[in-house]
């Protein structure tokens, strides 16, 4: 039987059950951490609570302030400042077919601008009109796999020429020749591909662009080693699945079958926030190349927007952004959201077609 | 609990807060407490915080006030483990088979092992605290390899056997957070983001390290720092360019320039980006430190 916990010590574990409530990851061993670090403090004052706290939970920067309030409602009985559970109707869903589809609240203060899209927001089906596949794609195809970026890998190859000394190697060879040093071998680092993750944004107004951007992403898919694919709505889908599938129109039909929310409203920050917030999701751009295919147009809030691409960026390797509307050379972002976006990218491409998305990936060979 | 042996007199974090300012280091409290329960509950300290806030100098000043040695584990994309763990002395080994002839000669003894800083730290528990520098430059392997090692401190090399540390060494990681460290890793050790320090605090900085500076002196240029970060910059001043522009500009003036003029022409140890100062040069004049004594 477990034993009942000192009240003190209870109150404790209640607060680190309710960080938890508010989406703060917190592990059973992080709570042991606190407890015992409460104790180590003396406490002298209600401050040493809460530094224990910020310091065991590892609460990152961005979180303090809900933190904050989080630990005087709990501790000094002060009124939540939280924003309020935004009502059912305003969530983005992120929608995976090889499992439960899987709603992520989107914290929003009523009346915000996200609202004008929600409700012109309806969920569509596409269908696409079959065509066959172009020169650009193929040459795509075949250049692809060595301009997509590569990184060192912590393993080791035998190689003619290298570096390092592959001693267990050359001792067996100089074993051979009566202890001779003859043969001398050599390994090197093996690169890997870095992991790939493209994010189509399928709203309304990216409908001229969606269709080559879903085949942009099925040739990227055919050719790359871990790429994977989602579109960004008014929900989240993870399209890979369908992308996987040799012949085009059989992926997009399949796409179109995954993708219930094409050319609906635009709610790019809660898409991109929800896919990171969800584990398996979020840690595939762990360390990858992320691209984004999208306008920028954000009607929801510009907040959730910009602090959404910083936390995508920093978990990337470099992200880059392909905007259709970033042909025109003299094109300047129009929205302060996206002039804010901007200063976080590595790359703005140019998103207006097929052949400019190909083109920008190609001349990624040969960059570190 | 125990507080560990090794920090007797270190008792709480005032005590560690004091034992800061004789290292010639003014740490915040939060700063203060985090390393004294890092200290206490064997734990490694993650530090995280923009450039130029004093992370590194916070560990360095951690070693000074344990009397330790600090091993500094610089990391950086592609970093692997023959730089952080060990390597075996090739051309000793390769000398050592020429030599040795017909007799039997173990080329893998201590002799030929080149110990690196996390083999070093491990070697050496309670004589060292083990820096790793900028841990969001490694790759993602690493940082699991990495976690593996704070958590049991061990390293088996396969030629020997395991070596295992006989007490948990005082570990210090930094990150400047260009990239998110993954959950596990953050979860393990005790956290704080170090912030700039607030004006005062800063001032008090600029005094301690550059000795020639005037208080008034000193004010200015905190508070045009200050100025400074709130603009979208690419290389915001760290608290190390506040020290050097207050100690430039003084060192001007002593030549004779007038005072604004002083903080004006000393701008390029503040802001040390082209661009940067392009884009603030229209307003420079607003942004620069106002009369100072």
């Amino acid at each position: 039987m477990v034993p009942a916990c000192p009240p003190p010590i209870e109150a404790f574990v209640r607060f680190a059950a309710l960080l938890r409530e508010h989406g703060f990851a917190i592990a059973p061993d992080q709570t042991q951490g606190f407890i015992e670090a409460i104790e180590l403090l003396g406490p002298r004052s209600i401050d040493d609570v809460a530094r224990a706290g910020r310091a065991l939970f590892a609460i990152p920067r961005e979180r303090e302030p809900a933190y904050d309030a989080l630990f005087r409602a709990f501790f000094l009985g002060e009124a939540v400042v939280t924003p309020a559970p935004a009502p059912a109707d305003d969530e983005v869903e992120a929608f995976d077919p090889t499992g439960a589809s899987r709603e992520i609240e989107a914290i929003d203060e009523a009346g915000d601008p996200g609202q004008a899209a929600v409700a012109t927001e309806r969920l569509a089906q596409r269908t696409f009109a079959a065509r066959s596949t172009s020169d650009t794609l193929d040459r795509f195809m075949k250049r692809a796999p060595a301009a997509l970026p590569r990184r060192r890998s912590y393993r080791r190859a035998r190689v003619r020429r290298g570096r390092t000394l592959d001693l267990v190697a050359t001792l067996r060879r100089a074993a051979r020749h009566d202890g001779e040093l003859i043969d001398v071998r050599w390994l090197r680092r093996k690169t890997r591909q870095r992991r790939v993750v493209v994010l189509i944004d399928v709203s309304g107004s990216m409908q001229q662009i969606s269709e080559q951007a879903l085949t942009f992403a099925h040739a990227l898919v055919q050719v790359g080693d871990r790429v994977e694919v989602f579109t960004l709505g008014t929900r989240l889908s993870r399209i890979t699945a369908g992308l996987r599938a040799r012949d085009l129109d059989d992926a997009l039909a399949q796409v179109a079958a995954i993708v219930a929310d094409f050319d609906g409203g635009t709610r790019l920050g809660d898409a991109l926030q929800a896919f990171l917030d969800v584990p398996r999701f979020g840690s595939t751009a762990r360390g990858a190349l992320a691209l984004v295919v999208s306008d920028g147009l954000e009607r929801g809030d510009p907040s959730v927007f910009v602090d959404a691409v910083r936390r995508l960026k920093r978990r990337a390797w470099q992200l880059h952004w392909l905007n259709p509307l970033a042909a025109d050379p003299a094109y300047a972002p129009r929205t302060e959201a996206f002039s804010a976006v901007q200063r976080e990218l590595d790359a703005l491409g140019d998103g207006a077609s097929l052949d400019a998305m190909c083109a920008h990936v190609l001349a990624q060979a040969g960059r570190p | 609990m125990a507080v560990r042996s090794s920090i007797v007199g270190l008792d709480s974090p005032a005590a560690l807060q004091h034992a800061f300012v004789a290292a010639q280091y003014l740490a915040d409290d939060g700063l203060a407490t985090a390393s004294f329960l890092a200290l206490a509950m064997g734990k490694p300290l993650l530090l995280e915080g923009a450039p130029g806030v004093g992370k590194t100098e916070a560990a360095k000043a951690l070693g000074a006030v344990l009397g330790r040695e600090v091993i500094r584990l610089q990391c950086y994309e592609g970093i692997e483990a023959s730089a952080a763990l060990y390597e075996w002395n090739y051309p000793r080994q390769m000398l050592a088979i020429r030599q040795a002839g017909d007799s039997y000669v173990n080329l893998y003894s201590d002799d030929y092992l080149l110990t690196r800083p996390l083999l070093a730290a491990l070697k050496a528990p309670t004589s060292s605290v083990l820096l790793i520098d900028e841990i969001d430059r490694s790759d993602h392997e690493f940082e699991a390899f990495l976690l593996e090692f704070l958590s049991d401190f061990t390293i088996s090399i396969p030629e020997t056997g395991t070596v295992r540390a006989t007490q948990r060494p005082v570990v210090v990681l930094t990150s400047n957070r260009t990239r998110d460290l993954h959950e596990a890793l953050r979860r393990r050790c005790v956290y704080h983001w170090i912030d700039y320090p607030h004006a005062a605090l800063e001032a008090q900085i600029v005094m301690m390290r550059a000795s020639s500076v005037a208080q008034a002196t000193a004010d200015a240029v905190v508070a045009a720092v200050t100025r400074l970060r709130a603009e979208p910059l690419a290389k915001p001043p760290g608290v190390a360019e506040t020290v050097e522009w207050a100690e430039a500009a003084t060192l001007l003036n002593a030549q004779g320039a007038a005072w604004p003029a002083a903080f004006a022409r000393a701008i390029g140890v503040a802001i040390k980006d082209h661009d940067d100062l392009s884009y603030l040069a229209p307003r420079l004049e607003a942004l620069l430190p106002g009369e100072a004594a």
